[in-house]
């Protein structure tokens, strides 16, 4: 057969394969999982008050001293991270454009049959969870964009979710977090070659347990300031 | 005889009247045009026709008044080669889990109205109205390369033991027929659900055991040199298969894909 393809453009051919892309996801995402469990269990210190949620934060910049110059661990898992979101959003936009270019052209009708919201929602959904850590870091990092910004970590955080505005953000941030996981835990097993068809109902049930648990860790906070039980 | 008084006691209207039906169908003259949907109705349509023959009708119709046949691609029209697939009301092979020469016509109802449309990928570009150039396909299995079996008279059966499991799950992986609705169903027209079935049906085998790590980063380059997207997991394309082929193939593939850059082999240029 010698059909000639007018308008067919030679594809770039890909430099990196879109496995390995796909490899370099699933371990970024790995590493900001394993800095979410801590985040989340360090969170919860702000129950045990006030004196306590500021020294956990002071301790965090002080591990090893005297011996350690101040923020050591801290400069350390801060680098860790920027490495695991700058290859996690590569990976992604590479990807992206590269699913981009394998059709052009789109369908009239589509139908989706096994896809879930939380697989679909993981390109739009990453970008606004990205934005929002953004808008997190100036807001109870440093304090920047925060009400009430020069005050102590535990201040900053009252300040912030007294403001059902910027409770609001949070709390839809966090559920996309949570379903960015769902799919995230699930297709990472899949990448490293982990899931098997005997694996795969455990796999997702894990995922999804282990989504809806994180997120409500992270999100019983601001409610709490919401509703006055930590202020 | 008797089947056709079975089915009229089952749905009288059916077979005095047959169904009919608004059909909206990608028309594109040769690759260089651009297509569009075009309507045509079709009449009397038995519940007991395949789709193509549904489609026969239609371009006999055609034919009869003078006007291009819609082309589409079909071979054995018994489910086993391959060649059909078309985008029906935006299911890969429409709303049953086969292939589209399958897939009868009591899937649908009178009045209903039905899109059809060729695969969509940069890989497999419309040659005429349905029919697209999968010979991408053919490239990644060339890629693929050889296995190491001696030719010759067929070895003695029992000479190269093959565990049970492992040579049902290599029979599952092998009934990938190559018709491509992974690649028509998946959002990224990723091909990754053919190159899994194809990497974990010698994979698994002791044949297939030589070339292994090679086989997977060559085919896996291809698939990638082809244009066709990344794989994220999302499962259209499993469910699209006529076959069944499960996402297992895909782990499969990537586990095999990592260990052999591990190993050190690298794709050919």
């Amino acid at each position: 057969m010698t059909v000639t393809h007018a308008g067919r453009r030679t594809p770039k051919v890909a430099k990196t394969n879109s496995v390995v892309k796909k490899a370099v996801m699933a371990v970024s995402g790995i590493v900001m999982v394993l800095y979410l469990i801590a985040h989340m269990v360090g969170n919860l210190k702000v129950f045990t008050g006030r004196e306590s949620f500021n020294s956990y934060s002071e301790w965090i910049r002080t591990i090893g001293a005297p011996a350690l110059p101040p923020q050591t661990a801290l400069t350390i898992i801060r680098i860790a991270l920027i490495v695991a979101v700058v290859a996690h959003f590569w990976a992604a936009v590479s990807l992206w454009r590269q699913a981009k270019r394998a059709r052009p052209q789109g369908y009239v009708t589509k139908k989706a049959v096994a896809q879930s919201y939380a697989s679909r929602t993981m390109r739009w959904g990453g970008v606004i969870v990205l934005l929002f850590i953004v808008y997190h870091i100036l807001d109870l990092t440093t304090g920047t964009v925060n009400p009430d910004g020069d005050s102590s970590p535990y201040d900053r955080l009252v300040a912030s979710f007294s403001n059902p505005f910027i409770t609001a953000f949070y709390v839809i941030s966090l559920l996309l977090l949570g379903m960015h996981l769902r799919h995230g835990i699930w297709s990472a097993t899949q990448t490293l070659g982990q899931s098997n068809r005997r694996r795969e109902r455990t796999v997702n049930a894990f995922a999804l347990v282990f989504s809806v648990v994180l997120t409500a860790g992270f999100l019983i906070v601001p409610f709490s300031v919401l509703f006055g039980l930590v202020d | 005889m008797t089947a056709s008084m079975q089915s009229s006691v089952g749905n009288p209207a059916a077979e005095k009247r047959g169904m009919n039906l608004t059909l909206r169908i990608w028309r594109q003259k040769d690759p260089s045009v651009k297509g569009k949907m075009v309507t045509y109705k079709v009449t009397d349509i038995s519940p007991d026709m395949s789709f193509l023959e549904m489609l026969d009708v239609l371009n006999e119709q055609l034919i009869m008044q003078g006007d291009d046949p819609v082309a589409f691609d079909h071979d054995c029209r018994e489910g086993i080669c391959g060649m059909c697939g078309l985008m029906i009301n935006g299911q890969a092979h429409g709303p049953q889990q086969t292939t589209t020469c399958q897939l009868h016509m009591r899937s649908f109802k009178d009045g209903d109205s039905i899109d059809i449309e060729p695969w969509r990928a940069t890989a497999f570009p419309v040659i005429k109205d349905l029919a697209v150039d999968r010979r991408a396909f053919d490239r990644i299995i060339q890629a693929g390369g050889y296995i190491s079996v001696p030719t010759g008279t067929a070895p003695e059966a029992h000479a190269t033991p093959v565990p049970k499991a492992d040579s049902d799950a290599a029979f599952d992986a092998a009934t990938c027929i190559g018709c491509g609705a992974c690649v028509a169903a998946c959002p990224n027209a990723s091909s990754m659900l053919f190159t899994a079935a194809k990497v974990t049906h010698l994979g698994l085998l002791p044949q297939g055991q030589p070339e292994r790590d090679d086989r997977v980063v060559n085919m896996v380059a291809q698939q990638d040199r082809e244009g066709f997207g990344g794989c994220t997991n999302i499962g259209e394309c499993s469910a699209a298969c006529p076959k069944g082929i499960s996402m297992e193939t895909i782990s499969r593939l990537n586990h095999d894909l990592l260990g052999a850059l591990r190993a050190g082999a690298r794709p050919k240029s």
